[in-house]
């Protein structure tokens, strides 16, 4: 059996493929791709909800929110080291994210305004998020396999205490009403476009599903994220934003409106409200840190010659 | 230079549970290993995952082509809104 059919009969036994079993070079870019770009959305999401810890409403919600970011740096920290066991380095891809080479989700560079959006995003950003790694769970790739299981069972905290927090505000005053309502239309759409493309139109879908790294096509996840929220958005006693929304019968899914995938396209490539300031805060925030990296290396070598010296 | 590259790299492994085996969570890296063992218990263990971890010189690992798998430790009793459970949630939208 030669490399490349003991390869495709792991894929096909539905095997893990581990660093160091033998794999297919357009895999290992396309996991890199991939990997690096969901590392770089974990910690890049912590900007919009780390804004928010000083403006919490409460104690209770900034202990919440501080461990939820906590958990996204984390979650930074699980891909970064996944994508590192295929041969690329952290400072390879912090310098691909910095110089805009490499992407990071989209649903970042839309900007937040109230805390209501900050309940919309735990809630809708999260939840898709969920839909999307629940899925990625079972990816062919071992250490991204390992990653989906540990940071899904963080996950479930993240959707909860969003969807709680709307809640709240849906139930409040009139105004309070209005704030969640306003923060479900704008981030509903957005939400969806978090699973990309049609599937026609996905530049990476079909061989990242003849490999399973993809499990699941990004429309039948957007389906998936479609028919689960139209209930929560009931519970909220909200008005749902698609107004073409409708079940159908025969597929047993909610049929819905077609995105705006010229806006898709456009924050992509960098046009939304947010990429600048994004990009250069991660770049200042990364610069503003040197001399704490700095410090650890001269600590580091302190107790290092300390430590030769009690030797000799 | 970065820090990263001065740094060793570590394999951690966590026992979630007496009796069951050491399991692999991840890399991270470290000066030296007391370094990297206190790195493990903040980054892998924060909801009582593992009665005992180790760490392991990536570099001094001699693989055969096996698995790993993960798991944790760490009391964080006073943080119960880490988990899920946490937020009571109206039925119908019980199951997120
Ligand atoms: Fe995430
Ligand atoms: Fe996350
Ligand atoms: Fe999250």
């Amino acid at each position: 059996m030669t490399p490349e059919e003991n390869f495709m009969r792991k894929i096909e036994a539905e095997e893990k493929i581990e660093p160091k079993d033998w794999m297919p070079d357009t895999y290992r870019k396309n996991l890199i791709r991939q990997i690096s770009q969901h590392a770089h959305s974990e910690v890049i999401g912590m900007q919009p909800e780390g804004n928010y810890i000083t403006r919490a409403p409460s104690l209770r919600r900034k202990a919440v929110l501080i461990s939820k970011v906590q958990d996204e740096a984390g979650h930074g920290l699980y891909l970064y080291s996944a994508a590192e066991t295929l041969g690329i380095s952290r400072s390879e891809m912090i310098e691909a994210l910095q110089t805009g080479k490499a992407k990071y989700s989209s649903i970042f560079n839309y900007p937040v305004l109230t805390w209501a959006d900050i309940a919309a995003i735990g809630w809708l950003v999260d939840g898709a998020a969920i839909v999307n790694q629940v899925s990625l769970q079972r990816t062919s790739y071992g250490p991204y396999s390992r990653g989906m299981i540990r940071i899904c069972k963080e996950e479930s905290f993240h959707q909860r205490q969003g969807y709680e927090a709307m809640l709240a505000l849906a139930k409040g005053s009139p105004e309070q009403k209005a704030m969640a309502q306003d923060a479900l239309n704008r981030f509903y759409w957005p939400a969806l476009m978090m699973f990309g493309p049609h599937d026609s139109e996905s530049a990476h879908s079909q061989k990242s599903m003849e490999w399973k790294i993809k499990r699941e096509t990004n429309d039948d996840l957007r389906q998936k994220f479609i028919d689960q929220t139209v209930p929560q958005i009931e519970v909220l006693g909200l008005e749902h934003p698609d107004k073409a929304l409708k079940w159908n019968e025969e597929r047993g899914h909610y049929d819905s409106s077609d995105l705006n995938w010229d806006e898709f396209w456009s924050v992509i490539n960098g046009n939304g409200h947010c990429n600048r300031q994004r990009l250069e805060h991660h770049i200042a925030a990364h610069d503003e840190g040197e001399w704490v990296r700095d410090a650890i290396t001269a600590y580091n070598e302190k107790k290092r010659a300390k430590k030769a010296q009690n030797a000799a | 230079m970065s820090v990263t590259e001065k740094l060793e790299l570590f394999e951690v492994f966590v026992r979630s549970k007496r009796g069951l085996d050491h399991k692999h969570v991840g890399s991270l890296h470290a000066e030296d290993h007391e370094q990297a063992l206190e790195y493990a218990r903040d980054c892998y263990t924060r909801r009582s995952e593992g009665v005992s971890i180790w760490v392991v010189k990536s570099a001094d690992i001699c693989a055969s082509q096996e698995d790993d798998a993960d798991c944790f430790y760490d009391p964080s009793d006073d943080k119960p809104y880490r988990h899920a459970t946490y937020y009571v949630l109206p039925d119908p939208v019980n199951n997120m």
